[in-house]
Order: structure tokens, then C-alpha cells, then sequence
């Protein structure tokens, strides 16, 4: 994992001190309440409807114990003694004291962390796969390619007063688990006919209130070329991106309405005049790679018998094995997910004592680090197979082994109506009442792979539009409605999910998503996912069977 | 009126001439509609001269003109409104102008360290009481990750 130099030290450092002083002068009243309001979001502090939220960079999803440890200790001195995982691997918190958040961020900065660009139109914190460097269908661990971009993105002079937030998603496996069609740029490493390793470059996706998917404007970029390319395209969007209209801000709508033929022309000829002068050199992307290194693996992990054993003679064992584990890269060991997805506890949410012994467990048997998942889970990358019972063991008793991963009650649940201003509806309360619905673990098995994405508003935080099953909150006249779509996808057979029909009252969500996985149970055929079968018959046999019964 | 200047304070000598006004003695700057539009006789006049473009225009379009120009004056219409930063690099990095480059209008003081880095060389405050505060922002950060004009 990526240590601090002294360079990125200092800089965060030095952004603590800038952020301390432009918050003094704010409660001074010698700032203004817009001024500070750019400034503050470009620091990831929002102001909620109880209190100021601060969102906290996790770089590509990867912490280390220490910095876990410094999130529980956040979250115990300076909230209430909790956070959030986000749908973009940050860590947020929710009931900070604003005066408070220069201590904050400079209790982040010891442990090699910040808060900068989580929020504001400018260049955001960077996602990835959360199987980088371990999954079994990678091309190349993409990783040291976000660090270079993470660094070039921060605090970049001329890219950070956008028309709009800017995201960007890199993936370097067959398998896109980084959701990069629906990024404003996306990059894929891919290999060219020779076999070498470049970029495919994806532009213009986007979730929110208008999903498009991304397309692709260059098939094969050169890895030198990385970051000119990037500054050429973020230059054209400044440039040109909407300033009239923030709904229609976003790099999305610039592409698709001045077609993505004219867009790339642009940004070509601006790439042209950029790139021998902007050569990422062969040096600082092996020096970025060898920031990477394989952990020192047993060799012999895989002659252990005990875990075959275990699985053999423990059910819950095994169910946990074969819905929160991963195929790894190296024999004798796995990757496991920490389930933030507990029946009782809102989704993504994790308690400081719960940190704490995460933090532990990454020590003891995961080289010390921790990754954050987009659907809002953590993960323990390097687990060796005769660890997993332990581990299991200790996550059962901190209720972070509900073997869900992938199911229906992995749920991605944005903060809704009882904490976001923004929002125009409840979203944790469904979550709570779907998984109260679907309390047996057989049946929720027996459904299989399904996403579930509900987001509180249009805006679209959790991303309900590529869920399997989208639920969006709607205010209609004061109350609370959903509106419900289907086969959504943000993995390689991206799509956006069809509306169901009008939204449903807040007392019928609940029924109308048992009513929809019926339906898929007795229609099903063999083997066939939830997704494939919207995919096969539409979505009229659900359609049909949820106004039916209303 | 005061201004900083390569980050020292200094007293302004230039003049703005509306678009409905007659020309001045003196150094003036012009709207780039005016500069487009009278190149030729305002080339004749006797001292320094400079445009004042804002977000809408664009710089590629005077390339050419910029040996006779010795300022550039870029107009913030609002702060948030990032064109004047990729404008501001387009004029050092790409057309190698050499001249002053002032950020004036509604730019705040917190913009100050990158807007040097895209190359502004010259700041003018809303208020004379800012001018301490922008001198010390231009040393917000000792470290960066990307290149800079400054």
C-alpha cells in the first residue's frame, strides 16, 4: 500500500492549516457563507439536516489498521461513536461540530488521510476494484495507476472550479467490478494486439438524475499517455462543460449533446498539442508499482487441511465461506468480506468498538489492511484458508458475518430523509423493513446474486438506477413515494434499470419487492440469475403481479 | 488604487476604457469585443495596451495579437466559475505570453495560490483591506503534484 512522502505529507498538512484558518474566519464572520460553502466542500464538509457531515477520502477504497483505528477513535471523540461507507469507498461522518472539523482532519493527516475534493465540482476521490492485486481475472493491478492519478487530481490549480463534481473509476480486471460505464471518465487497463498493457477510456457515464452510460472514446491509450490524456479532456470540459443549468453540468451532458464524435475531436486536438511534453516516464510507473508489492504470502497456505474440515462439519461455516469469501490470485488463501449488511444495523454503518477490532483482524491475519467496497462493505484481501474459521468466528460475534454479500439484503442504502438534506424520502427504514421481510437466509440464498439500490432522491447516492432492483424515494405532495425499476447493471453488461410503473406508497415498497423476487422464483427457469430473467422476459410478469395486488 | 503585483503591492497604472468611452492617454486595457473589433487603430495608440476578457472568451482567438498586448485581464464573473483558470494556462503554457495576467472581478482570495500556479501574476482586490490576506494565500501550499506556470 501507497506510503506518504514527505511531499504528500506536507501537502495535507498544509491543507489542514488553510482549512483551519478559512473555518476561523468563517465563524468570525469575515468569510462569506458562499465563499465558505466552496471552500468547506472542497474539504468534504456538507451541512446536513442535524449537523455538518464530513466525508473522508478512502483512496481507492484501501486503509490500513492504524487509519481504521483512527476512524474509531473519530468516531468516538468527535461523533456518535459511528460512521457510514459510501457508495464511492469514503468513510463519512455525520454528527461532527464544524468548529471541531480543523481537529478532525488534522487527526486524519497523522495517519497519512484527508478529506480533500470528497465533495464540490471539482475532481473526486479516485475508485476502484475492490479485488485489486488479488482478484484471479486481473490484467493488471490497478492501483498504482489511481495513486498517480489521486495525486494528480489533488489540489490541481486549474481543474478545481468545474461546471460540475467529477469522478473518475479504474478497473483493471476482465470482470468490471468498479462501475466504470457510469463514470465520468472510466479506464480499463486492457492489452493491444501486441500484448501491452494500456488504457481503454470510457467518457460520460453518469448516475443521478439523468443515467447515461459511458462510451468508450479511446479503444487503447499508451500508459504514458495517462495523465495528458486526462488533463485533455478535463481542459475541454472546463472549458465547454454547462455553467447555466446544474442538472445539466456534468461532463455527460456535454458529451451526448455535442455528440461524443465532436467531443473526442476536441479533446484530440487538445491532446495533441499536450502529450510529448507530458510523458508519464517508464521510472515513476515502476516506482508507483513497486508502492504495490505483493504481500510476503506462505507458500504453503494451501496444504492446510483444516479448512475443507471446517466447512465439512460447520453449515454456517461453509454458507459464510461460499457468500462472503472471494477467489484469490494466490493459492491457500482468500479474500473476505466484512458484512456491513446486518438485518438490525443501517447499511454501511460500522461502530467505533467495531473498527477497532476490524482493524485487530486486518493485523492478525490480512497484513494489516482493510479495503471499503462500492456496494459499501470492507473487505480482508489476503486471508489464508486455515484463518478463515477464526476470523469467522470473531466476525460472527462482532455481527459482521451475516452471509449476505451479493444477496438481497446487500443492500446499498444512501443516509436518506434522516440525515440528507437533499433527500425527498426515507431510505434506511425500507432497508429495515425489507431485510425484517426477508429474514430466512435460505430463501435470500436460494434468490441468489441480486443487487438492491435505493436511493432517498434523484440524486442518486446509492445508484438505484443500476441496481437489479432500483427503488428511488419520491416526495409526492408532502408524503413519501417509490418509484421502482428493474435490470439495472453496473458491472461489464451495463444498462440502466426500466421503471416498474408509478410509484408506490412508502407501506406498499416492502410488498412490491417480495412480490417481484416471487414472481422470479416461480418463473425462472434453471440456474437463470434475477437479472437474466428480466433481461428474458421483460418487465411485465412483475409489473402485472405488483399493481395487481395494490 | 493598489494591487499586488508579482507579490508585492504596488499602485495600479492602468485604466479600464468602457466600450462607450473615448481612449485615454496612457496605459489602458479594452474589452476583447473592442480589441477584435478596432485592432488596427488601437494599435496606433501611444502606450501599453491590454484586454479584459471574461469567461465566454476565448484566447485562441488573440493568439496572435499577444506581442502587442502587455495585459491580459481576466474578469471573474464569479468565483465559481473555473474557464479563467484553463484560459489563464492556455496564455502562459500554450501562446507563451509573456506579459501581466491580472485576475480581477469576483474572484476570492482563497483562489490566489492556484491561480499563480495557472499564471496570474497580478491580483486585484475587491476591497484594500484583502491585500494582506492575498499575499499571505499565495504561500498556502510549499508542495505540489502537478506542474506549474509559477
Amino acid at each position: 500500500m501507497y506510503q506518504y512522502t514527505n511531499t504528500d505529507q506536507t501537502l495535507v498538512d498544509e491543507r489542514v492549516a488553510q482549512f483551519r484558518r478559512q473555518t476561523e474566519q468563517y465563524l468570525k464572520g469575515e468569510l462569506s457563507e458562499d465563499h465558505y460553502r466552496a471552500l468547506r466542500l472542497r474539504n468534504g464538509v456538507y451541512i446536513q439536516t442535524h449537523a455538518p457531515l464530513l466525508r473522508v477520502a478512502g483512496p481507492y477504497g484501501l486503509l490500513n489498521s492504524k487509519q481504521v483505528r483512527m476512524l474509531a477513535h473519530i468516531a468516538r471523540t468527535y461523533d456518535k461513536n459511528y460512521c457510514h461507507f459510501t457508495t464511492r469507498q469514503n468513510i463519512q461522518f455525520n454528527w461532527p461540530k464544524l468548529e471541531q472539523i480543523p481537529d478532525i482532519l488534522a487527526e486524519l493527516a497523522s495517519v497519512q488521510m484527508h478529506s480533500i475534493q470528497t465533495s464540490g465540482n471539482c475532481m473526486r476521490n479516485t475508485t476502484s476494484d475492490h479485488l485489486a492485486g488479488v482478484c484471479v481475472d486481473e490484467i493488471e493491478d490497478p492501483r498504482p495507476y489511481c495513486e498517480i492519478i489521486r495525486q494528480w487530481t489533488t489540489l490541481h490549480p486549474e481543474f478545481d472550479y468545474l461546471p460540475r463534481k467529477f469522478k473518475i473509476a479504474v478497473s483493471g480486471a476482465l470482470h468490471d467490478r468498479a462501475a466504470t460505464q457510469f463514470h465520468d471518465v472510466g479506464l480499463h487497463l486492457v492489452k493491444n494486439a501486441e500484448g501491452v498493457v494500456g488504457f481503454k477510456v470510457i467518457v460520460g457515464g453518469g448516475l443521478g438524475r439523468t443515467p447515461i452510460i459511458g462510451q468508450v472514446i479511446k479503444p487503447y491509450l499508451e500508459k504514458k499517455h495517462l495523465l495528458s490524456y486526462l488533463e485533455a479532456v478535463l481542459r475541454i470540459y472546463n472549458l465547454y462543460g454547462r455553467r447555466d443549468n446544474k442538472y445539466k453540468a456534468r461532463i455527460k451532458i456535454l458529451v451526448k449533446e455535442s455528440s461524443l464524435a465532436k467531443f473526442s475531436a476536441l479533446v484530440e486536438k487538445e491532446w495533441l498539442l499536450l502529450k510529448d511534453n507530458n510523458e508519464l516516464s517508464a521510472e515513476r510507473i515502476e516506482a508507483m508499482c513497486a508502492q504495490f508489492i505483493m504481500p510476503a504470502y506462505d507458500g504453503r497456505a494451501a496444504e492446510d487441511q483444516s479448512f475443507a474440515e471446517h466447512q465439512s462439519t460447520n453449515q454456517a461455516f461453509a454458507t459464510w465461506v461460499k457468500h462472503n469469501t472471494a477467489d484469490h490470485k494466490v493459492s491457500g488463501y482468500r479474500a473476505a468480506f466484512v458484512s456491513l449488511k446486518a438485518p438490525d444495523s443501517p447499511p454501511g454503518d460500522m461502530t467505533d468498538e467495531q473498527l477497532d477490532a476490524v482493524a485487530d483482524l486486518a493485523d492478525a491475519y490480512s497484513f494489516g489492511e482493510i479495503r471499503a467496497t462500492h456496494r459499501q462493505n470492507l473487505i480482508l484481501a489476503d486471508i489464508k484458508q486455515a484463518d478463515l474459521y477464526p476470523l469467522w468466528q470473531k466476525l460472527l460475534e462482532l455481527k459482521l458475518a451475516t452471509p449476505n454479500i451479493g444477496t438481497a439484503t446487500d443492500m446499498i442504502c444512501c443516509p436518506g430523509l434522516d440525515f440528507c438534506s437533499l433527500a425527498n424520502a426515507g431510505s434506511i427504514g425500507i432497508a429495515k423493513e425489507i431485510n425484517e421481510a426477508l429474514d430466512d437466509m435460505d430463501y435470500i440464498h436460494d434468490i441468489g446474486d441480486l443487487k438492491i439500490n435505493m436511493s432517498g432522491c434523484m440524486n442518486g447516492c446509492a445508484h438505484q438506477s443500476v441496481g437489479h432492483i432500483g427503488i428511488l424515494g419520491v416526495d409526492k405532495k408532502g408524503s413519501e413515494w417509490y418509484q421502482l425499476t428493474l435490470g439495472g447493471s453496473s458491472e461489464n453488461n451495463a444498462a440502466i434499470g426500466e421503471r416498474l410503473g408509478p410509484a408506490v406508497a412508502k407501506d406498499q415498497v416492502t410488498k412490491a419487492v417480495v412480490t417481484i423476487l416471487d414472481v422470479y422464483i416461480k418463473q425462472r427457469q434453471e440456474e437463470e440469475s434475477f437479472l437474466d430473467m428480466v433481461n428474458r422476459v421483460g418487465i411485465t410478469p412483475f409489473k402485472e403481479q405488483v399493481y395487481a395486488t395494490h | 488604487m493598489q494591487l499586488i503585483k508579482d507579490q508585492k503591492i504596488i499602485d495600479n497604472t492602468w485604466q479600464y476604457i468602457a466600450d462607450t468611452d473615448e481612449l485615454k492617454a496612457g496605459d489602458i486595457s479594452v474589452s476583447y469585443a473592442r480589441w477584435q473589433n478596432d485592432k488596427q487603430s488601437l494599435s496606433a495608440h501611444d502606450g501599453k495596451l491590454g484586454v479584459r476578457i471574461s469567461s465566454e472568451d476565448n484566447v485562441e482567438a488573440i493568439a496572435d495579437d499577444l506581442e502587442r498586448l502587455q495585459l491580459i485581464e481576466l474578469d471573474f464573473p464569479d468565483f465559481a466559475d473555473g474557464r479563467l483558470f484553463s484560459q489563464a494556462w492556455l496564455l502562459r503554457g500554450r501562446y507563451d505570453y509573456q506579459g501581466e495576467i491580472r485576475a480581477i472581478g469576483q474572484y476570492i482570495p482563497d483562489q490566489v495560490f492556484y491561480l499563480a500556479r495557472v499564471g496570474v501574476n497580478a491580483f486585484c482586490p475587491e476591497l484594500p483591506e484583502e491585500l494582506p490576506g492575498i499575499i499571505n494565500n499565495l504561500k498556502d501550499f510549499s508542495v505540489k503534484y502537478q506542474s506549474s506556470i509559477n
